[in-house]
């Protein structure tokens, strides 16, 4: 369709060319809404967390502390970004975009409507569970090449304890796969039809809170951010950023934060479905589009993101590893057994 | 030249340049990352030629797992890179042999006579709602079911062993006993003390003196 708009301008080109121009300007469409959510994501969790610590949090700029994030933004921009003198600075400065790649390349499977998908490919879950896992890379890198004994001892914190949650979110993926009997999470969203119920998230619940916590540990949120633990090693893997490049750091957590709830939507929550589906309220909200609903569930399942760090005490290091190891993973692993059963019976309407 | 061309071309060229900077460069971080960079290309160039599936379980094998926990070793690592470098005149002449081997090897093998284009026609594009994924399933736990098998249990038997050979109870070393710690009570660790009142302060009379200073203090 876009192709077709566009011809004018790019007819003249040979149709993988034109492939790539109508992809570069389709991953602009989603990118920009999903830095300008993480900007606003952040003001609205200074607000709600304000509000739960019964304090009216920004409130400076523009009405109501609306414009509070460009501030932010403005005010990281013009700040000196200081290298350590004996950093390795091509790594120093790989890591933070390093881990922006990786907060934002997943998005182009997510489907956000029926069909609205950059790219379509039947082996989507992988792809994310692929990208997840190379988002390590930054905190590590970021760790080493400070050459500061406090940001390396944040990188291998945050290592060990990644590589502990991915196993724990990899089996909780295994667990929608087996159900949605695809890997295409468009296929997984359309296996969900039906009401609320048919949802993933009643038959997997074990799944749905293991793949929920695993994503919190990942993105180094509260309780798990023991890889910046202020109380211990003052900022963890980010002590020696400022600047801009301290606030790419933010940008990649935020943005992983909305990926996470994404995806959690998409494979537990039915994505683009309504919730009154197949009930007798569907006609009245037949005019809501799918991406309403959509953003709806990213929107609640951030919610509870900030709604973690103004609860829950940070974990010490070996609850952490004990939670991810001897909890999660058997976790997973019997409930892979338990849908098995599942599915010989053929229970509920999922199997 | 072709877009498919182009991209072919840029991650063949990326990954032989990072494969040669792996074992050239002299840090041993830079070598591991050059390699990750390695497994990257490689992984796309498989993912070109239609065996996503094999890409992506490339990319998260061995980059999402195994060079990580090989980046954490080599960070920990303080090694002085000048010992391990000595002696390259003297393993040349053992070195160039063994390469020289090789090489005549691959060259038996992957010649012309057993892998010429007469022989292998290119392979015609997969239709575009083929899985690689799907097919490597069907053929995996089917015919090469026991292959399989076989081969995880052997990993399995490696873990087990390995850990059974790293891991020992040491006397001496403290463990966190985390359900201990999960089953104890305020009663376990707090003592209410129920003190007397301080008599000598005015010389109160034994008895009395505890609804006085109660008196006094509210």
């Amino acid at each position: 369709m876009i192709t077709e708009w566009l011809s004018p301008v790019i007819g003249w080109m040979s149709p993988s060319w034109q492939y790539l121009v109508v992809h570069v300007l389709l991953t602009l469409v989603i990118v920009l809404p999903v830095v300008l959510a993480v900007a606003y994501l952040t003001l609205a969790e200074r607000k709600v967390i304000g509000y739960m610590h019964v304090r009216i949090g920004p409130n400076r700029v523009g009405p109501r502390g609306l414009f509070q994030p460009f501030a932010d933004v403005f005010k990281l921009m013009f700040k000196e970004v200081i290298t350590p003198t004996v950093a390795n600075k091509f790594i120093f400065y790989l890591a933070p975009v390093l881990m922006l790649v990786a907060a934002l390349v997943a998005w182009a499977v997510i489907p956000f409507d029926d069909g609205w998908v950059l790219a379509d490919i039947n082996a989507g879950l992988l792809y994310v569970l692929t990208i997840g896992a190379a988002g390590v890379y930054g905190v590590i890198l970021a760790g080493w090449a400070s050459n500061s004994k406090y940001a390396l001892l944040g990188g291998m914190r945050s290592a060990a304890h990644k590589v502990a949650y991915e196993l724990a979110m990899g089996f909780a993926l295994v667990g929608v796969l087996m159900v949605a009997g695809s890997l295409n999470l468009s296929e997984i969203v359309r296996g969900q039809e039906g009401s609320i119920i048919h949802w993933y998230w009643l038959p997997l619940l074990p799944m749905f809170v293991v793949y929920f916590v695993s994503g919190v540990a990942e993105t180094n949120r509260a309780p798990f951010d023991i890889s910046e633990g202020e109380s211990e090693i003052v900022a963890g893997f980010h002590v020696e950023y400022s600047g801009i490049a301290f606030a790419l750091f933010m940008l990649a957590e935020y943005a992983s934060m909305i990926l996470i709830s994404a995806l959690a939507a998409v494979l537990f929550l039915g994505g683009w479905l309504s919730p009154f589906q197949g009930t007798f309220l569907d006609p009245v909200f037949a005019f809501v589009p799918g991406i309403f609903w959509f953003m709806l569930k990213i929107s609640l399942l951030l919610f509870v993101f900030i709604w973690f760090r103004a609860t829950f005490p940070r974990f010490r290091y070996d609850q952490i590893m004990r939670l991810g190891w001897k909890v999660f993973i058997p976790v997973t692993i019997l409930w892979i057994v338990v849908e098995g059963a599942f599915f010989y019976f053929e229970v509920g309407p999922w199997f | 030249m072709s877009l498919y061309q182009i991209l072919f071309y840029v991650f063949a060229s990326v990954a032989v340049l990072a494969a040669i900077r792996v074992v050239t460069v002299k840090n041993p971080v830079h070598a591991a990352l050059y390699l990750v960079l390695t497994f990257f290309s490689t992984a796309l160039i498989w993912i070109l030629m239609e065996a996503e599936f094999l890409g992506i379980v490339l990319l998260l094998v061995y980059v999402g797992a195994v060079m990580v926990l090989f980046l954490f070793v080599v960070m920990m690592l303080d090694v002085n890179i000048a010992p391990l470098r000595e002696g390259f005149i003297r393993n040349l002449p053992v070195g160039v042999f063994v390469a020289l081997v090789m090489i005549i090897e691959l060259a038996l093998i992957l010649g012309p006579a057993t892998f010429g284009l007469e022989l292998y026609p290119s392979p015609e594009p997969a239709p575009a709602d083929a899985g690689n994924t799907l097919a490597i399933g069907q053929v995996l736990y089917t015919k090469f079911v026991y292959p399989f098998e076989i081969a995880a249990f052997i990993l399995l038997v490696a873990i087990v062993a390995a850990i059974a050979l790293a891991h020992r109870r040491r006397p001496g070393v403290h463990y966190q006993d985390i359900d201990a710690q999960v089953r104890v009570r305020a009663e376990d660790r707090v003592r209410i003390a129920e003190l007397d009142a301080d008599k000598t302060r005015r010389g109160d009379v034994a008895g009395d003196s505890k609804a006085n200073q109660d008196k006094e203090t509210s």
